[in-house]
């Protein structure tokens, strides 16, 4: 467990950092969701409608800005040799990075979500099903996240094929993520936010073998 | 400090994009012995041993390693947990100074130690909260060697261990295979330069 502890404090530690990519996907995502009030004009009512599909769709093109490093520097450094024969191996390492990716980026994202909300004029009983559903759904990014992450790395401008990848993976994601928003909007019973929690759990648990996979296929490129 | 007693390898093949590299390939490492690598450029050398260090899969042959329990380690995985591992790439992050570096991996390797004492090993004491982006190739080299050390893997496959290290780390390179095969380790190590000390050479030639 000590070594799942310490590869996961040196990622945030690294991500924290200068060149980390935490705070660009934070600005990133507060820059889309104040640009898009600008372009749909002061529509009150409509701004309320939409802001939960908007702040979802923000939070998953956010998410997936320092996704497409998640390994390639470690590639490229060698790092990942090194992580193949650890104690814990690549599986669990790779669980390590998904977990130090959600804490730096779905985390703050999900902190940050009920402040731009407040730009949106959401009406109050959608706060608690927003921030609640990119709590759960944002780990699901940074899972299927890795799997592409772990793919692309050896491909120069990867950052460019993995949206590709994986945003039709995210799409059950942002679907039900908005869909509790509006739901709960609507006053009507909310099953999105469970088929949400059901597809982040099992996005969380196979993620790291097939990302794993990936990553070996690549060492032995 | 370890249990491994030996490595036979038996019939290894490797090919690269398709193109033979080499064939039948055998050969066996004793407990406490050191090997060096050789051969011209594209002989293969890497190749074999990233095959030893479970990362490439042999096109045929095996790779067993003999406990001293009597028991046969075939698993490419389970031998990947034996090895101690120096390669091109230093593993060095830009951001993390020396000792954090070296900090982080005694935490994932789960070998606690001394930290300043490890870098005063390798000649890094000084350089202690210098981030690795202002590190020297040399000094980095260094680093890794620090790690390998703490490792504690009985195993240490060492690909061209002397490039950028000035006369006195060539030598520390040299003193640590000789303590590692004196603790009853064993060291593979590819090199186009002498390491200094006595030992078999095993000649890769190119197809």
């Amino acid at each position: 467990m000590s070594s799942f502890y310490a590869l996961l404090a040196r990622d945030v530690r690294l991500a924290t950092r200068a060149g980390g990519g935490a705070m660009l996907a934070l600005a990133f995502f507060a820059a889309v969701a104040a640009l898009v009030p600008l372009g749909v004009g002061a529509d009150l009512k409509l701004l309320g409608r939409i802001a939960g599909g908007v702040l979802w769709v923000s939070a998953i093109l956010a998410a997936l800005l320092s996704l497409d490093r998640l390994f390639q520097a470690d590639f490229e450094d060698g790092s990942l040799d090194l992580m193949a024969i650890s104690p814990i191996g690549l599986e669990t390492s790779a669980f390590a990075k998904i977990v130090a990716h959600w804490l730096t980026t779905g985390l703050p994202l999900t902190l940050l979500s009920p402040l731009l909300a407040l730009l949106f004029n959401i009406p109050q009983p959608g706060y608690v099903p927003l921030i609640l559903s990119l709590a759960i759904g944002t780990p699901a990014a940074s899972a299927i996240g890795a799997v592409g992450a772990g793919l692309t790395m050896s491909v120069r401008r990867g950052g460019l094929i993995l949206p590709l990848l994986i945003l039709p993976l995210l799409a059950p994601a942002v679907i039900f993520g908005a869909g509790a928003v509006s739901a709960a909007l609507d006053g009507l019973a909310n099953g999105a936010m469970w088929l949400l929690s059901a597809f982040s759990l099992a996005a969380v648990v196979l993620s790291p073998f097939a990302a794993a996979a990936s990553v070996r296929l690549n060492l032995a490129g | 400090m370890t249990d491994i007693t030996s490595l036979e390898a038996a019939g290894l093949a490797c090919a690269r994009g398709g193109r033979p590299v080499f064939r039948d390939l055998d050969f066996r490492l004793e407990a406490g012995e050191a090997l060096s690598l050789e051969g011209p450029n594209g002989a293969g050398k890497t190749s074999l041993l990233r095959m030893l260090g479970s990362y490439l899969t042999p096109l045929t042959g095996t790779i067993t390693l003999t406990t001293k329990a009597g028991e046969q380690i075939t698993d490419a995985e389970e031998r990947g947990r034996q090895i101690g591992w120096l390669g091109h790439q230093d593993g060095v992050k830009p951001q993390l100074t020396t000792s954090e570096t070296l900090a982080f991996y005694a935490g994932y390797y789960g070998k606690p130690c001394d930290i300043p004492k490890a870098l005063e090993g390798v000649g890094l004491l000084r350089a202690r909260d210098l981030p690795g982006q202002y590190l020297s190739a040399g000094m980095k080299k260094r680093l890794a060697l620090a790690r390998l050390k703490l490792s504690g893997r009985p195993l240490w496959l060492l690909d061209e261990p002397l490039a950028a290290l000035d006369v006195n780390a060539k030598k520390l390179v040299a003193d640590m295979i000789t303590a590692h095969c004196a603790e009853g380790g064993m060291v593979i190590a590819a090199t186009h330069e002498s390491l200094g000390l006595d030992c078999r050479k095993l000649m890769l030639g190119a197809l």
